[in-house]
């Protein structure tokens, strides 16, 4: 007995790193497969990217001097190879409207926008995985229909104004803190941790929310689902009590699937961050985006949409290889 | 559709609710062709920034302009755009969708390979690449939209129509010798129909929602059309002066929103309750 299971073991391991090694060559695949798509739309399909920066109006000599300056005489495969070169390096040339490195000035918006989208998802996680394990657990009571209700609602408000009404209740009419912009990690930029995270808050829970009434109904009716399986039964009638079923059987279980909508809400939640970041004012990639839009600087909008769509398809990946390792069924299946 | 339909539709809380609110939505955006209390677009600076009155029954915005008339044109905005994106969606979707079903194989290994890709390009990531070389505007963000609803249509008719190829109805008619162009259209199609209605309906929310989002951050509607996003946006500039205008077109969207998701949860209870069972 010992024997077959330490050989299913040995079996189960490579059947495992196989499944890691196809997925990451997809994920590799799929990187390679954006970037085209990026430079297609946003360096072939415009015909001549310098006029595009440079306005209807500017004359042909200023357009030949800046299309020589990106390197836009040379031919496309060149271009993108150059560039993909530069993403692989994180050397990605200087940007037009703001004459500073690309690279720098991304980095320098991440301290806002990576803090905000993670603690977007702690709250978005927490709030919705009690709210949804106690809408399941009070199945058809008065909770859980409130909690449904509620949750319908959730998923009907846009962020946007969700973060427009907190604005106006906390900064306008209760005046606990200002209308926007972000006071900076350090005491050298006039702030600090706390202040720092203080300037999150109110956007990480306009995002969170409507996150988390979607994440709360689908954690709730995992946690059914589980519930009507026939081992949740065997373990009632081994005598144990719901609590003891709850958390010893159901949540393991319930949470495979629930991991997959974290992923994908995770993904949504760093898209959101670009909204939500106008509202606030915050000085984030929502913000450096929409400057480099207004200010037709196409190389950055092309490495900031780069970095954006890496990200969700990097989400994606680690979603996937954390639910090949968390479930039990699939491991089995790749065996 | 059957009377019998209709008698459990009336019955059915989430469907009637959501109906109702549907229904008003579209109500006035008829209306607005025909009447509003107010031209949208006019602008009367001496009266602006009023209070509800008997005149303006929400009041003015900053330049003057009736916030009833603005929402009611903005709803046929709202409309239109979630019509035309759900509308790109269905065409090229289920076209892939049917295809992967009915060819299996690489063919279909190919179009859920692109369905998962396109994950990678959310609607806001596509409106802000084509708004920096075509510049914002309506177009951008119905394409954006519309592109971005592809995959999760190809995704759904795909399974779904697996379902269908599976029963013994489609191994006879095979038998019959009818090939998979007319099967796809004569006996896959019509089984996969409410599927596909409720999925669009459920879109037609999401595109709202993505439509108010990208007019309220400036790449979608374009001024002078009244938008309910980007009147938003303005009501953010005004809200010490006058904080219930960013409150009337946030309000639009979320019933408008909830109208339509009721209204999915109803059709996807009525039209196919072995998916109801299982909530």
């Amino acid at each position: 007995m010992g024997h077959d299971i330490d050989a299913t073991r040995h079996r189960r391991i490579p059947a495992i790193a196989l499944f890691l090694v196809k997925r990451f060559a997809t994920f590799v695949i799929t990187l390679l497969a954006a970037s085209l798509v990026v430079f297609a739309v946003l360096d072939l399909l415009p015909g001549n990217v310098a006029q595009v920066m440079l306005g209807e109006s500017a004359t042909p000599e200023a357009v030949a001097a800046l299309t020589s300056k990106l390197g836009l005489d040379q031919p496309a495969w060149q271009r993108y190879g150059h560039w993909l070169q530069g993403l692989a390096t994180l050397q990605l040339g200087d940007s037009y409207s703001y004459s500073a490195p690309v690279t720098e000035l991304i980095a320098q918006r991440l301290v806002v926008t990576v803090p905000l989208a993670l603690m977007a998802m702690v709250l978005t996680t927490t709030i919705a995985l009690v709210v949804g394990i106690y809408a399941a657990s009070h199945h058809n009571r008065a909770g859980d229909i409130g909690v449904m209700a509620v949750s319908q609602v959730g998923i009907a408000i846009p962020n946007f104004w969700f973060a427009i009404l907190l604005v106006h209740l906390f900064a306008v009419k209760l005046g606990w803190i200002s209308a926007g912009d972000f006071a900076g990690w350090t005491e050298e930029e006039g702030g600090g941790l706390w202040d720092g995270l203080r300037s999150l808050l109110l956007p990480s829970i306009s995002l969170a929310v409507v996150q988390a009434a979607i994440l709360a109904r689908f954690t709730r009716s995992a946690v059914l689902d589980v519930l009507r399986e026939d081992f949740v039964r065997t373990a009632r009638a081994k005598g144990l009590g719901t609590r003891a079923v709850l958390w010893r059987h159901v949540l393991r279980n319930a949470f495979v699937p629930v991991l997959t909508v974290m992923g994908l809400q995770f993904a949504t939640l760093v898209t959101g961050t670009i909204v939500v970041e106008q509202v606030f004012s915050l000085p984030g990639l929502g913000r450096l985006i929409f400057q480099a839009i207004s200010n037709r600087d196409v190389v950055l909008v092309q490495n900031i949409v780069m970095l954006l769509a890496a990200v969700v398809i990097a989400i994606n990946f680690v979603v996937d290889v954390l639910y090949a390792v968390i479930d039990p069924r699939l491991k089995l299946h790749a065996a | 559709m059957s009377r019998l339909f209709w008698t459990r539709a009336l019955r059915h809380r989430s469907f009637v609710v959501g109906g109702v609110l549907v229904a008003l939505l579209v109500a006035a955006a008829l209306l607005s062709f025909v009447w509003t209390p107010h031209p949208a677009g006019e602008i009367d600076v001496p009266n602006k920034l009023k209070p509800p009155s008997a005149t303006h029954w929400l009041g003015t915005d900053s330049l003057g302009r009736d916030i009833v008339s603005q929402l009611i044109v903005g709803a046929r905005y709202s409309i239109a755009v979630g019509l035309i994106a759900v509308g790109i969606g269905i065409a090229a979707g289920v076209a892939l969708g049917l295809l992967a079903a009915a060819r299996r194989g690489w063919v279909e290994e190919l179009v859920m390979r692109l369905s998962d890709f396109a994950i990678a390009f959310p609607a806001l990531l596509t409106a802000i690449m084509l708004s920096a070389i075509y510049g914002p505007g309506l177009a951008t963000s119905i394409v954006a939209i519309g592109i971005f609803n592809i995959p999760e249509f190809a995704r759904i008719t795909r399974a779904s129509a697996n379902g269908v190829w599976a029963r013994e109805f489609v191994l006879a008619a095979r038998a019959c010798g009818k090939g998979a162009w007319r099967i796809t259209l004569e006996h896959v199609l019509p089984n996969i129909a409410s599927v596909l209605i409720v999925q669009a309906t459920i879109r037609f929310a999401i595109a709202i929602l993505a439509e108010a989002a990208l007019s309220y951050l400036g790449l979608g509607t374009q001024p002078p059309t009244p938008s309910w996003g980007r009147m938003l946006n303005e009501g953010q500039t005004m809200m010490y002066q006058a904080p219930l205008l960013a409150m009337w077109p946030g309000l639009a969207i979320v019933f408008t929103v909830l109208g339509l998701n009721l209204m999915g949860d109803g059709l996807r209870d009525l039209l196919d309750p072995r998916l109801a069972r299982q909530r």
